[in-house]
């Protein structure tokens, strides 16, 4: 059946996860692409050898910020679980990462003045996704409870109360004051001095691969982040998540029709706070150091902000809505940066046009202000806030797809190209 | 670490008079979280738009009302012959204006093209809508407070075994009338058709009701609701020294209030919110260590899981119907 993509002739092909060839290559050259990344820096490969590719990529903050990415979009597969496919609005995702960090840091972290066991990550990583799925489950008769608005705003007193508990806490967290630090990502059989691989210092791999702290770790969360992606899209196509689906459009006919409401919605908060926790404690270690309010409501929001972007309900949309939210700030600030650099200059059209937009001085007036001082205009910071809300409201007043919507938009005009329709 | 609003009550303890006092921080405190609530209902029925720029509109009124009262001085500049509690007022009936007209702005701008979307989708739209104002907000509030210049300052009125801030009387006036005012507003014409929009929308419009004209309304109201509640959140004695950043986070605690008293009830705002403020001053009373810092601020939170618990729907919100 060659030349003929939509037509499955058996119904594995028609469930498969990549179901067109074409979409197997680019799923497949896209994985070679990200794995590839830390290669692109000189010297990585043997004494001087690299792959072709654009090598800022391979710098320490853009791998670190790829990281982060993975990370995120773990989380906001989570999300994407419970409010996209089960239809339950939550506020309280930071909560759950919060308590996946937590959990991590005190199974993981050497004992000191903080309470720590120094236990290897194969326990402490899964151990972080467990206790917040448990702790999700002790929510969950809440939320079968408390319905649609009223939960958006129970799972809002979840992130604070969260947040009282990890202030008082402190022989767990640190306190506000000095906060904690998290185990790092390395690999140990049991409580050995040396790890069998460490993923956050320098060293050679395999004898010839010289890589770097940074572009391991990147490695590794690329690698969870992987299997992560696989877990949510295969949850998808199986029992368990279409009755999600059922629940999340009308959860009184799903219940007529023999879904069991009580537990296919403590099933969803529970692996929805599964992969928060995992989030959670990777973007813990991550970071490296914590306090109390990191796991805030702005984290929860971020989270909201991702999956709306990117596409309530699908895989993909939480992958691309948590590049565009993840990557948003550091391109607002090249930007800012490029725009006060040809400002400062000072001739030509461009630069005229600008200075309207830009202040670069006090006294100077425009819309963003890259002075320190005290000039009118909004700082980066506020730039980015404004940015984010902005996007949050254009997506759901015009494309309330998001980021996939686009892209569907996009894919089928290409495929009925030069028709319409 | 001491929440600010709760000073007076620890200054009450320490005179031995420590339930008295609380019960005056408290309905003070819950004065304001019923103003809060009052206008995210009247919101809420109205439009069934769930307002979580709610506590963004109560940081702008309070900042209107800064802008005017002490940073362009307006009208006292014009009329420095009268007392400062009169021109205070106008520049406060200036702020209300505005937060009324920016509210309807909201409404229109990024509310109207949502209607007929999820009401979660519309939820998340304000949440949006929260993010940009505060950004822009704390943008122009900086790190330093705001004060607001009211005329009252820090006075209080010593009965011996409790104190009474000025502010905390006209505070509970004011919110007396507010409250007053819109159990007469529901009973003017203008009330009557939000009442028929708020039961349904295409019935009311079918009676010749400008459904627009009412949303827009209901969003002016719930502004002006907000920013009242917003001006005595940046005052004596809940902030001492004016508007700063951490305002409209204080507003999420109204939130506890409204989902207590349930979501489109208005006396169930008024009730929810002084519950609230009493339970919050009052918290601050108990002696146990094991509570840490911070107590008082989640009292809220966990009153509203048990009585959600309990009643799903609020104390006095209507139980949704669910049919197939």
């Amino acid at each position: 059946m060659r030349g003929r993509p939509l037509l499955y002739t058996s119904y594995e092909g028609d469930q498969a996860i990549l179901n067109t060839t074409t979409k197997k290559v680019a799923a497949g050259l896209f994985i070679l692409f990200l794995a590839a990344i830390p290669f692109f820096a000189a010297g990585t490969i043997g004494e001087e050898g690299s792959l072709p590719g654009p090598d800022f990529l391979a710098t320490g903050d853009w791998l670190r910020l790829l990281s982060t990415v993975g990370i995120y979009a773990i989380g906001a597969l989570g999300l994407n679980i419970l409010t996209g496919l089960a239809g339950q609005v939550s506020l309280g995702h930071a909560f759950f990462m919060g308590l996946g960090a937590y959990t991590a840091a005190v199974l993981g972290s050497p004992a000191g003045p903080l309470w720590g066991l120094g236990l290897p990550m194969w326990v402490w990583l899964p151990a972080a996704g467990i206790v917040a799925a448990l702790v999700g489950v002790l929510v969950a008769p809440a939320a079968v409870r408390v319905r649609g608005l009223y939960l958006a705003i129970v799972t809002l007193g979840l992130v604070f109360i969260g947040e009282y508990l990890w202030r008082n806490l402190d022989f767990i967290t640190g306190g506000s004051q000095s906060g904690r630090n998290h185990p790092t990502f390395a690999f140990r059989i049991w409580k050995e001095e040396e790890p069998l691989i460490d993923f956050s210092a320098d060293g050679t791999w395999f004898g010839f691969l010289n890589l770097s702290g940074q572009a391991k770790t990147y490695l590794f969360i690329l690698a969870v982040t992987i299997g992560f992606v696989l877990l949510a899209k295969n949850l998808q196509r199986t029992r368990v998540g279409r009755a999600f689906m059922s629940i999340r459009d009308r959860d009184i006919a799903a219940e007529v029709m023999g879904v069991n409401e009580f537990k296919y919605k403590t099933t969803a908060f529970a692996i929805s706070s599964f992969f928060a926790g995992v989030a959670g404690a990777l973007i813990a270690s991550l970071v490296g150091r914590t306090i109390p309010e990191t796991w805030n409501l702005f984290l929860s929001v971020q989270f909201i902000a991702i999956i709306l972007i990117g596409g309530v309900g699908t895989v993909t949309g939480a992958i691309l809505g948590t590049l565009f939210v993840i990557l948003l700030p550091r391109l607002v600030r090249d930007f800012t940066g490029w725009m006060e650099g040809i400002v400062e200059s000072g001739d030509g059209l461009l630069a005229g046009i600008l200075d309207i937009f830009v202040s670069t001085e006090s006294g100077d007036f425009g819309l963003i202000n890259t002075s320190a001082g005290v000039a009118p205009g909004l700082g980066i910071d506020q730039l980015n806030l404004v940015i984010y809300g902005l996007l949050i409201i254009l997506f759901l007043i015009f494309e309330p797809l998001g980021l996939y919507g686009i892209w569907l938009r996009i894919r089928n005009y290409w495929k009925g190209w030069p028709f319409t329709y | 670490m001491t929440p600010d609003f709760l000073i007076l009550a620890q200054e009450g303890a320490a005179n031995g008079s420590a339930a008295a006092q609380a019960l005056v921080t408290g309905l003070s405190l819950g004065s304001i979280y019923a103003l809060l609530a009052m206008g995210f209902v009247i919101i809420f029925k109205a439009t069934q738009v769930l307002n979580f720029a709610h506590g963004a509109l109560a940081a702008m009124g309070a900042f209107f009302v800064a802008v005017f009262a002490t940073i362009w001085d307006i009208p006292q500049r014009w009329l420095p012959d009268w007392p400062v509690w009169s021109t205070w007022t106008l520049s406060v009936v200036f702020a209300l204006i505005a937060a009324a007209l920016a509210g309807m702005a909201i409404e229109r701008v990024f509310i109207r093209p949502m209607i007929g979307e999820e009401l979660f989708a519309v939820a998340i739209v304000t949440l949006g809508v929260d993010i940009v104002i505060r950004a822009v907000l704390n943008d122009f509030i900086g790190t330093d407070s705001r004060p607001l210049g009211d005329p009252w300052g820090t006075g209080v009125f010593d009965l011996g075994f409790v104190r009474i801030a000025h502010t905390e009387v006209v505070q509970l006036v004011v919110t007396f009338a507010l409250v007053v005012a819109i159990a007469l507003f529901f009973r003017t014409r203008l009330g009557v058709a939000m009442q028929a929009t708020a039961f349904d929308q295409e019935a009311a419009r079918a009676q010749g009701i400008d459904v627009g004209k009412v949303f827009g309304i209901a969003w002016a109201i719930g502004a002006v609701l907000a920013a009242v509640g917003g001006i005595f959140l940046s005052v004596f004695p809940r902030r001492g020294a004016g508007l700063d950043t951490q305002t409209a986070f204080f507003v999420f605690a109204a939130f506890p209030a409204i989902i207590l008293g349930g979501l489109d009830s208005v006396v169930g705002a008024v009730v929810g919110g002084m519950i609230i403020g009493l339970a919050q001053a009052y918290s601050g009373l108990l002696p146990w260590e094991f509570l840490g810092t911070g107590f008082s601020g989640v009292v809220p939170y966990f009153i509203m899981i048990v009585v959600l618990l309990v009643r799903p729907y609020g104390l006095f919100g209507t139980e949704e119907i669910r049919r197939v």
